[in-house]
Parts: C-alpha cells; structure tokens; sequence
C-alpha cells in the first residue's frame, strides 16, 4: 500500500483537496473530511498541484479552499472531479471606475 | 510562553542588541558604510533617499529611518548627515531622541572632511558598543512581540505548506497576545472583499478597499492590469484556478484571525492582533516597511529561495520545498516539505515555527544573520529631482 501523501486538504472547510503527486483516473484517495477519514474516487486524472472535489459541487456553488469562496463552479462538478479553470470561473471583477 | 529580549528604555523589548548608524541621506552613505566597518554589532543602513524628494516621499523616508532608530532592536543610534541635505541629520536624531536612547549626530561639512568624520564616528559608535555590551536579556512575554510575515520566490509550495504553515503560527501568536503584520498590499487584489471581510470594523474593511484600489490605479495608469496577469500560463499549468486562489495562497501566511487595525508604509500598529501594513509586494520594501512599524522579528516563506534579510531584526526563512532546503541550506532556517509528505499537518508544522521563532527572538543566528545579509529599501513613491 502507497503510504505516500496523495493530497492534501488545508482547512475544515474547504470542499477541494490539492493533487501532491500526478493522479491517476479511478485512484483512491483518503483524506479526512470534517473531521473523518473518507476514501474519494476520483473520476479523472489530477496533474500535481490541481484540485479535486472531495464532495459535489453545484453549478453555480462555490468552490472552497483556505476556507474561503476561490471561484464558482460553472457547471455541476462530482465528488472525484478534477476541479480547474474548465469548470471555475473566478468571482473577481476590475474595481469599478479603473479605465 | 517567554522569550528572552532587550528591554528598553521605552517600554518595549528587542531580539536583538545593535548600534545603528543612519546616513539621512544618500551622500553620507559611504561614511555611514566606512564608521561601521568590522565594528561586530553595528549595522548601518544603505540609505540613499533624504534630498530632491517630494513632500510624500520626504516625509515616508524621514518616517522609515525614524523608525529604525527607534526600534527596540537597537541600542544607540548615530545618524550622519552631509550638510545641506532636505532630511537633516539633526531632524533624524531628533525624531528618535524620545525614545529614550541614546542618539548622537555628525555633519560630514561640519565636521572638515570625510576621514575626520569617520574617525569621530566610529569613537562615538565604539562608546555605545561598550555601553551596549552592558545590556543583558530578560524574559519578555509573547504578547509583546512583533512578527513581520513575508513571502517572495513562491512556488507550489508556498500556498500549500509554507503559507499555511506560517499562517498556524501566526494564529498562536495572536492567541498569546502578539501581534502579526500582514503585508504586501498587491497581493492582496483578487480576495480583496474576502479580507476586508474579516476586519474589525467596516472601515478597516474600507481601508484595504482602498488600498488595493490605489494600487491597482497605480498598475493601471503605468500600462499594467494586475487582474489580468494573474494567473499566469505558468501558475495554471502548475494548478492554480483563479487569482482568488493565488491571492489567498499567499495571505494565508497571516492566519485566521480577525484584522485588527490597517497602517500605512513603516507605521507602528497600534492594536495587538493581526494588521494589516499598506507595502509594495517587492520583497525588501516590504521587510524595511515591517522593520520600520517595529516587527522585531519576520518569517519569510520561500519556495524558489532568496538569500535576502535585514539590518536590525532576523529573518527566518521557511520552505515547504525539500529540494529547496537541500540545495540552498545556506540560506534557507526550517524545512516544512514534511507537510506535503504526509509526515506533519500544518498545525504541527505552525508549533515548530514559534519554537523557532522563540528562539531566535532570544538570540539563536538566522541563515541570513550568518550570511551578513543587510537588505534595505525604502519604498519610494514618486519621483526625485
């Protein structure tokens, strides 16, 4: 069995965990979710440094890592899902009256 | 919790022990730079602004340099001036006089020459060293200490080891009365709503609207669109979704608590907590602004690695990287990589940093002390004629 850190979760809140090697598409993964160890399955290949949903995220839901709102998903996102800038759109708008 | 500093005359304590040679201007930096030459426990300070400046700037410097003098990290102070500079020697000496200290000032055109001035400087200066060997450490609480956080040459690592490891220390500080200084106001833009979320009071929330408002004004009127930069190609590939997610990797350094206070450029907070501290995102006028706001230590995140430090207070380098820590050990003080190995969480990895932290508030060298590392930069606003 691979002991090796395969992701990692940075607050309690969050509903994303971060890739820390190269995943593969039906890998599992524990992590622990609110305070209790779950296995995710994950549905596609993750690159190292990208995130998966460790719950399902509805369209239009926010995406949460730091414990903090970091974009909303464009579309529903599944438990396992590779979540990146295909299915997350940024909340971030120019300061209104910048030219 | 203690650690063991310098108490001074008024009120507060310092990690460290320096005499501190200032230059008021750029002319007399070379004859600051010769007085403290080889003299163990004098810093002198590369300034180079204190003439030809407009009033902001004028006023930022002589704050800057002010604040150094003052800094509990010091014991004595002597401030060099040229002559016929804008920010006059005796300006500067007078600002840090209240402080209780002891500060004396030369004038190179006074004085009849240059060796003539280094020759009085470095009797002054070997006087205070006497004096200040006298000096010894007392247990300080916590509450009374002054953590600068920084990070610069980021990677991957920063926002999911380093960062947040850092951000864990930071939060037990706060809960042991200390106070944290956030910094680097561009980095801020993307989650800036999120932070001012967490203020104290809706004007401080206002404040760091404005703020980051201000710099990216300023971005923009200079042909730059800090919205649109960030993320980059690079950051993308690497994982990173949105300039929220980047912006929060980095701020996260901070911690979780709430923000007490928002200062200006090199202003001491006045609350205890976290606060916020307006600074350009360069790395050392971010340190010097911190320094100069009375952070009497800072831990600096790094994933790339950067040999950089400062005159007066210690900088701890942490990284999350091991081939980092492996490759550049010289410069680098705490290896955090085991968080993303499995072997550590973050909170573990937090209680590691204030031990560090602890201990080099009392006395232990930092990698960059060692190397000598003497970073200054005041961070100018507008042009000098």
């Amino acid at each position: 069995m691979d002991n090796r850190r395969k992701a990692i979760v940075i607050t309690k809140q969050d509903n994303v965990a971060t890739a820390l090697i190269p995943l593969a598409p039906d890998e599992t993964v524990s992590v622990i979710l609110q305070g209790r160890p779950e296995v995710i399955k994950l549905l596609s290949s993750i690159p190292k440094g990208h995130k998966f949903a460790l719950q399902e995220i509805a369209a239009g839901g926010d995406v949460i890592k730091y414990g903090e709102p970091i974009g909303q998903a464009t579309t529903r996102i599944p438990r396992g899902e590779h979540v990146h800038v295909h299915n997350v759109a940024s909340h971030t708008k120019t300061t209104e009256g910048v030219p | 919790m203690n650690f063991q500093g310098y108490r001074r005359a008024a009120g507060k304590a310092g990690t460290r022990n320096y005499v501190l040679i200032i230059p008021s201007v750029g002319c007399s930096q070379g004859t600051a730079a010769a007085i403290a030459r080889n003299l163990k426990g004098t810093v002198y300070l590369p300034n180079i602004f204190g003439c030809g400046q407009m009033a902001a700037d004028r006023e930022q410097t002589k704050r800057t340099l002010v604040g150094f003098g003052v800094h509990p990290n010091v014991y004595g102070v002597l401030v060099v001036g040229n002559g016929c500079e804008s920010l006059a020697a005796q300006e500067i000496a007078e600002g840090i006089l209240p402080s209780g200290k002891r500060v004396e000032f030369i004038v190179l055109q006074d004085m009849g020459g240059t060796r003539k001035t280094i020759a009085v400087g470095r009797r002054i200066v070997k006087e205070m060293l006497s004096d200040a060997a006298q000096c010894n450490r007392e247990p300080v609480p916590l509450s009374e200490l002054v953590l600068g956080t920084e990070c610069g040459g980021s990677d991957y690592t920063s926002g999911l080891a380093s960062n947040p490891a850092l951000g864990s220390a930071s939060d037990l500080l706060v809960e042991a009365g200390g106070t944290v200084i956030l910094s680097e106001t561009p980095e801020l833009i993307g989650a800036e709503h999120l932070i001012a979320r967490r203020a104290r009071t809706p004007a401080i929330g206002k404040q760091i609207l404005e703020a980051t408002a201000w710099w990216e004004h300023e971005a923009m009127a200079s042909g730059q669109n800090i919205r649109e930069a960030d993320p980059s190609p690079g950051n993308i590939a690497g994982g990173i979704t949105t300039l929220e997610e980047k912006s929060l990797g980095c701020i996260y350094k901070g911690g979780t608590t709430t923000l007490e206070e928002m200062v200006p450029y090199a202003f001491p907070p006045s609350k205890k907590g976290l606060v916020f501290m307006d600074t350009p995102a360069h790395d050392i006028e971010q340190l010097t602004g911190m320094v100069a706001g009375g952070a009497q230590i800072i831990v600096f995140t790094t994933g790339r690695g950067t040999p950089v430090g400062s005159p007066i207070a210690p900088v701890i380098k942490i990284t999350g990287n091991t081939d980092l820590y492996r490759t550049m050990r010289d410069s680098v003080d705490l290896d955090v990589s085991q968080i993303l190995a499995g072997k550590e969480t973050i909170q573990e990895a937090g209680q590691r940093i204030l031990v560090e932290m602890i201990s080099v508030a009392s006395g232990k060298e930092t990698k960059a002390e060692k190397l000598g590392q003497r970073d200054f930069s005041i961070f100018k606003i507008g042009i000098n004629i």
